[in-house]
């Protein structure tokens, strides 16, 4: 089977591999580059467990093929904010205990993230479908919507202050 | 779930793959979004040889009002789609339906001609595009063609498309004063396929009469469906709430509906005619504002 | 209301702190078992059978033996030779590991395929060749009792039919007279239909052997790794696997909900293979086959509420028909198998009831597992629950007076309950009293009237639950006979830090953040300061594990204790220290003083490096303690839960307007925890109310195998939750507390259910089965038209 040579930039940092035509890109993020935030949780892209940025936008990973994401600048949730230091949705999400077995959390922030870049302001229904994609089993969402609401309020404050 | 091995080509021009299409035969495959490709391939339901990603070419996402077309990209994003402003003015009705297909990450991806091209009445787009009478433009070994809608959809998951088509850009006639279209569906839950969803797009004349209407259903036939009957009811007339209602009972007796986890045909005819109702209701409003 | 006793440094209970394990999730840093990755590891898949009851010819592995890179499929006739092929379950079943001649269910473990990475092993599962002769399953389990239904369990000795046990409780002759003479009897059949966890994270393990130690370590999705030790050893004893060489590793866990109890073959399979192979071995369950190979519920419940026309409750009982599928796999102590189903006759204070149960065979997947909740909770609430509702309908009694008029009362306890438990406290007036107001009962009753006059559907629907949870006292409970304590071991180091080790295993509940701060409850050292260790066998206490909201009841108060025991060797030291006599010595949070001279004192760090530098002669040095908690009793939750909805007659669409939670859970270790639990089990209540259930057709194929129809809540079904507490205090338990997490499951279907019911009684409906779907709700309406 066909060898694809591929280069992305990874949470800023440029990797290139040789991969099988088949391979999905959240199996070369977790296991080609032991890059293990990003899980697998349904094979369906009903979960979103493997939600990442993908040129800024929310993408599911586990149906996505890796070797089309040559050429592609993604973000997983390692590299969301600076080592030692919390993304505000981050940081909201533990004040607000948005999370419990964690499992969910990371595609929960990334697409998060994407949702605040489209809408800075969104009310909690906005949220609520705006994070559709991505399945918590744990928190039954109130403190999930709760943290989308201080991240969005901080990250508009951090601009307004720029 | 992981996909049977396959090669993986990708094109960067149109004429590129149409000629890998040709060169690779029918084992091979067009990817767009691939969110109705991939899974299946990954439940090894199809198992391609060789899978052409067409999703690269360039110049083929726009969304533009040109001559008295609406033309969109066929790689434009949904996503794309429910930001741009000139939908949410003029067509709120893809919006409506957009709102409505898969989530948010799904839609980053996934393409309004990977949606018709994929040619399942389960998707939202098909119902839509026979209720505005678009027109699918594709271009093959043999040049462009223009293929109506209502030509378009041939079987379950089979379309006008040759194996070596590729399917464009979709044109909708330009919305005109006094038009006005809607979309729900009926789903188990958030992004969810439709237990039965109606697309209807009305254009009135000064006085109220109905010029033009379209109907499609999604989800409740083999085919995607266009009410043909229930039209006809409403051409040429004042649309008044009998007649509303008896559109909404034709549609409900002409959709083709199977017993399924989503409930009964019964059920299903029932919700056909409530949101036909509904859907006439709510584009009659937007026509009228 | 609860005091808290320390400063929020400190951080004992009371406080919402912030969970401490929180950094490593949010930076993509926990170690979940697919995380694990260990030097020349093999990746195993399982082939599954697509028939629900076949005869299994023959297995060709050839065609994915040829395929580069897979190097071993592993059968039944392999494990046979090894007497591997059939293990026990958890309830003294047998269950296959893998066949040698039949399959029993649809999706059941046929062989096993080991490869050097997940995408050929896959590959080479899709080329085994199995031939199958397809044989006539049994699906429904109330023809399994049928006369000429096939036996399907001709391996266990003296089975003649398909019946696995009968289990009956109460006393049946006087409980059916109170109901032959009783003014008011409701009937009805409710049917708890199989759902399951569905956690996000599926099961799976890492398994490795190393053939020059001959230890063998595991890292496993399990909710109880200890215990999981003990069954490894008495599985695989015979070939070599002793107890002390093996080592469970129960990494972080993305959400059990009692899923990740049972032992699941593939695990066995695993440990086998890297026992053949030398290798690690690395097996991830798909979500299909997670969703397809085990469930919770399957109960079909006959039930009799009798009354008098006043609405007095006299006598309730209940006859089930229990499918486990093809094995009995529950995860129930064992003089428990049908788990504390007899908690049914609920909050109310009556004498008479009768339980009874048929669990069956059927071929369809064994589980009997929970679905967050602790042992068949969930169905015996939602039986009184339900059939309190169908009473008050009835004589058209308000269901909020019914209760308030028949609730045990706050003085009764502790209660004993007429099949055999004695509730520790609660104070049931005042939960729904509660929850009436936060909700605004009187002004929806007044809403309602109104919206039925105009012809719309509007219900209320109210669930006031007991629950028995914190399994449990050891002269009762036991898996496999090991008795249910639980445990904790403290070790303060010379700088005043703490270590503390359980032999519990969170699995999101936070238990690093809690246990902490129940150590800082008793130590007055701040929560930061303590770590906890839970999930290795080599390192942890023995325990059972952590399901059925038992760690704060068993593993807390074993933490409480143990802090206490430091506590009181601390007095000694702080005595020796203080040069008085221990009589002396006073203490409050974090220190200890002389009795009327409190500026003379010893904090707890000063008390720790002393124990560990300056000891007093003639005593033990080191600051460490441990203890084995065996509960005197199990605890009783409860809770009052009020549901609003609205129904679209034409459409049978179904609105939750609001729903309110008032739980009493006794002392809360962190509010803002208990909360979050609360708002999760919320979820997973209406997930079964209105959304689960795994459906099958006639041949016993799964229909709904994906999370594509498998519908598990998004933030859109999951309503805006509304929660509250009342606190009445565990007089047993050292802290007071009783456990949470599971109350919303059991508490919100039967509110909602009941909800949905009220809004339809107009047009004549009187009982849906759960999941309440618009589809199911619109069939009824054409139904009763």
């Amino acid at each position: 089977m066909a060898k694809h040579t591929i280069t992305m930039t990874i949470n800023g940092e440029s990797v290139s591999a040789e991969v099988d035509s088949r391979l999905l890109l959240v199996h070369f993020i977790r296991e080609n580059l032991d890059l293990t935030g990003t899980h697998i949780g349904c094979d369906t892209s009903n979960c979103g467990a493997c939600t990442i940025l993908l040129d800024g936008k929310s993408i599911k990973s586990c149906t996505y093929l890796a070797v089309r994401a040559d050429g592609a600048a993604i973000t997983t949730i390692e590299g969301l904010a600076a080592e030692g230091t919390n993304h505000p949705l981050q940081q909201a999400f533990h004040d607000q205990h948005g999370l419990h077995c964690g499992f969910c959390t990371p595609g929960m922030i990334l697409r998060s993230v994407d949702l605040l870049k489209n809408n800075p302001n969104p009310t909690e229904e906005e949220i609520r479908w705006g994070i559709s994609g991505n399945l918590c089993r744990c928190t039954g969402y109130n403190n999930i919507v709760k943290s989308v609401q201080q991240a969005a309020k901080e990250m508009q404050n951090q601009s307004e202050s720029v | 779930m992981i996909p049977a091995n396959f090669n993986y080509h990708k094109a960067s021009s149109v004429s590129e793959a149409i000629a890998l299409s040709q060169e690779l035969g029918e084992e091979a495959k067009y990817m767009s979004g691939g969110h109705s490709l991939l899974p299946m391939m990954k439940l090894r339901f199809a198992t391609p040889e060789h899978i052409i990603d067409i999703s690269k070419i360039d110049g083929l996402s726009y969304i533009k009002e040109e001559g008295d077309m609406l033309k969109i990209g066929a790689l434009t994003t949904q996503t794309e789609m429910e930001h741009n402003a000139l939908l949410k003015e003029k067509y709120p009705i893809l919006g409506d339906a957009i709102w409505l297909t898969a989530d948010p990450s799904v839609r980053n991806v996934g393409t309004i001609g990977g949606n018709i091209a994929h040619g399942d009445a389960a998707n939202d787009q098909p119902a839509l595009m026979l209720a505005m009478r678009a027109t699918v433009v594709a271009e093959g070994a043999d040049g462009t063609k223009s293929i109506p809608i209502d030509d378009f959809f041939h079987g379950f998951y089979m379309t006008a498309l040759e194996p070596s088509d590729v399917l464009v850009e979709i044109q909708i006639p330009k919305a005109k004063k006094g038009s006005g279209g809607a979309y729900h569906k009926v789903e188990r839950k958030v992004g969810d396929y439709a237990t039965a969803g109606v697309a209807v797009y009305v254009e009135l004349d000064v006085d109220g009469v109905c010029q033009e209407i379209g109907i499609g259903l999604t989800n409740v036939s083999a085919v995607p469906m266009r009410l043909e009957r229930g039209e006809a009811l409403l051409r040429g007339q004042k649309i008044t709430d009998e007649l509303i209602s008896e559109v909404g009972q034709v549609a409900s007796e002409d959709c083709e509906p199977e017993s399924d986890l989503r409930g009964s045909e019964a059920y299903k005819r029932s919700i056909v005619n409530t949101i036909t109702k509904r859907m006439l209701n709510k584009a009659l409003e937007r026509a009228r504002q | 209301m609860f005091k808290c006793k320390t400063s929020a440094e400190v951080g004992g209970m009371g406080h919402s702190v912030k969970r401490k394990e929180d950094a490593r999730f949010l930076h993509g840093k926990g170690n979940y078992v697919d995380d694990v990755k260990l030097p020349g590891q093999l990746t195993m898949v399982m082939v599954r059978s697509p028939y629900a009851y076949a005869k299994i010819k023959s297995i060709n592995k050839e065609k994915a033996l040829a395929i580069p890179g897979v190097l071993a499929v592993i059968t039944g006739e392999d494990l046979a030779q090894y007497n591997l092929h059939w293990m026990p379950t958890l309830l003294s079943d047998t269950q296959m590991v893998l066949p040698t001649d039949t399959v029993m269910h649809q999706s059941q473990e046929v062989c096993a395929v080991i490869a050097t990475d997940r995408y050929i092993a896959v590959d080479g599962a899709e080329a085994v060749e199995v031939d199958y002769e397809p044989m006539q399953a049994i699906v429904d389990p109330f023809k399994a009792l049928d006369s000429d239904a096939p036996l399907l369990r001709p391996d266990k000795e003296g089975q003649e039919d398909n019946q696995i046990y009968h289990w009956e409780r109460g006393d049946r002759a006087k409980t059916d007279e109170v109901i032959a003479n009783a003014d008011v009897v409701v009937k009805e059949r409710i049917y708890l239909p199989r759902i399951h966890v569905a956690s996000i994270e599926t099961c799976g393990c890492v398994a490795s052997y190393d053939k020059d130690t001959q230890k063998l370590l595991v890292y496993l999705t399990t909710q109880a790794p200890h215990a999981i030790r003990t069954v490894v050893a008495l599985v695989a004893g015979h070939v070599g696997l002793s107890e002390e060489k093996i080592r469970i590793i129960s990494p972080d866990i993305g959400g059990g909900f009692g899923g990740k109890v049972p032992v699941y073959p593939a695990y066995v399979v695993a440990i086998a293979a890297t026992f053949l192979i030398g290798k690690p071995v690395k097996w991830i369950e798909d979500r299909s086959e997670n969703l397809v190979n085990g469930f919770a519920r399957d109960y079909h419940m006959d039930c009799e509420l009798a009354a008098t026309k006043e609405g007095k409750i006299q006598a309730f009982k209940v006859s089930t028909l229990a499918d486990h599928g093809y094995t009995d796999s529950s995860a129930n102590p064992s003089k428990y198998p049908t788990g504390m189903f007899s908690i049914c006759t609920g909050s109310y204070d009556y004498e008479h009831a009768f339980a009874e149960l048929d669990a069956v065979y059927t071929n369809k997947a064994p589980g009997g597992v929970a679905y967050r909740c602790s042992f068949r909770v969930t169905e015996a609430v939602h039986a009184i629950e339900r059939m309190v509702d169908k009473l008050a309908a009835k004589i058209e009694k308000d269901p909020a007076l019914l209760r308030l008029e028949n609730f045990i009362k706050k003085e009764q306890f502790p209660y004993d309950s007429p099949l055999g438990w004695s509730y520790d406290s609660g104070d049931y007036e005042a939960t729904l009293k509660k929850a009436m107001d936060m909700i605004g009962y009187d002004n929806y009753k007044q809403e309602q009237a109104e919206k039925r006059a105009q012809g719309k559907l509007m219900g209320i629907g109210i669930c006031t639950f007991t629950e028995v949870v914190g399994a449990g006292p050891s002269k009762d409970f036991d898996i496999l006979g090991i008795a249910m304590f639980d445990s904790a071991e403290i070790r303060v180091h010379p700088t005043g830090k703490a270590l503390a080790r359980f032999g519990t295993k969170s699995q999101g509940q936070g238990h690093e953040t809690t246990y902490a701060q129940i150590l800082a409850e008793e130590l007055g050292i701040p929560y930061t300061d303590i770590e906890i260790d839970e999930g290795d066998t080599d390192t942890a206490p023995y325990g059972l594990g952590t399901y059925a909201s038992r760690s704060t009841p068993t593993a807390g108060a074993a933490a409480a204790i143990a802090a206490r025991k430091l506590k009181d060797k601390g007095k000694k030291i702080a005595a020796y220290l203080l040069e008085v006599s221990e009589e002396d010595i006073e203490w409050e949070v974090g220190k200890y003083f002389v009795k009327g001279a409190p500026e003379k004192s010893k904090t707890i760090q000063d008390v720790a490096f002393a124990a560990y530098t300056n000891i007093p002669p003639g005593m033990e040095p080191g600051f460490e303690a441990t203890h084995y908690y065996d509960p005197p009793n199990l605890t009783f939750p409860n809770g009052a839960y009020i549901c609003v909805v609205e129904v679209e007659q034409e459409t049978g669409a179904i609105d939750v307007k609001r729903f309110v939670a008032i739980d009493d859970c006794g002392n809360i270790i962190n509010p803002m925890i208990v909360e979050g639990q609360v708002h999760g089990g919320l979820t997973q209540g209406i997930a079964p109310a209105m959304y689960e259930g795994i459906e099958y057709d006639d041949e016993g194929n799964v229909l709904n195998g994906t999370l594509m129809d498998y519908l598990v809540p998004t933030a859109v079904e999951s309503p805006h939750w509304e929660t509250g507490h009342t606190i009445t205090p565990s007089p047993h338990h050292p802290l007071g507390a009783k456990g949470v997490a599971e109350s919303p499951t059991v508490g919100a279907p039967p509110a909602i259910a009941n909800a949905i019911i009220d809004a339809l009684a107009p047009l004549g409906i009187k009982h849906l089965d759960i999941p309440i779907t618009p589809a199911k709700v619109w069939e009824a309406i054409q139904a009763h038209k």
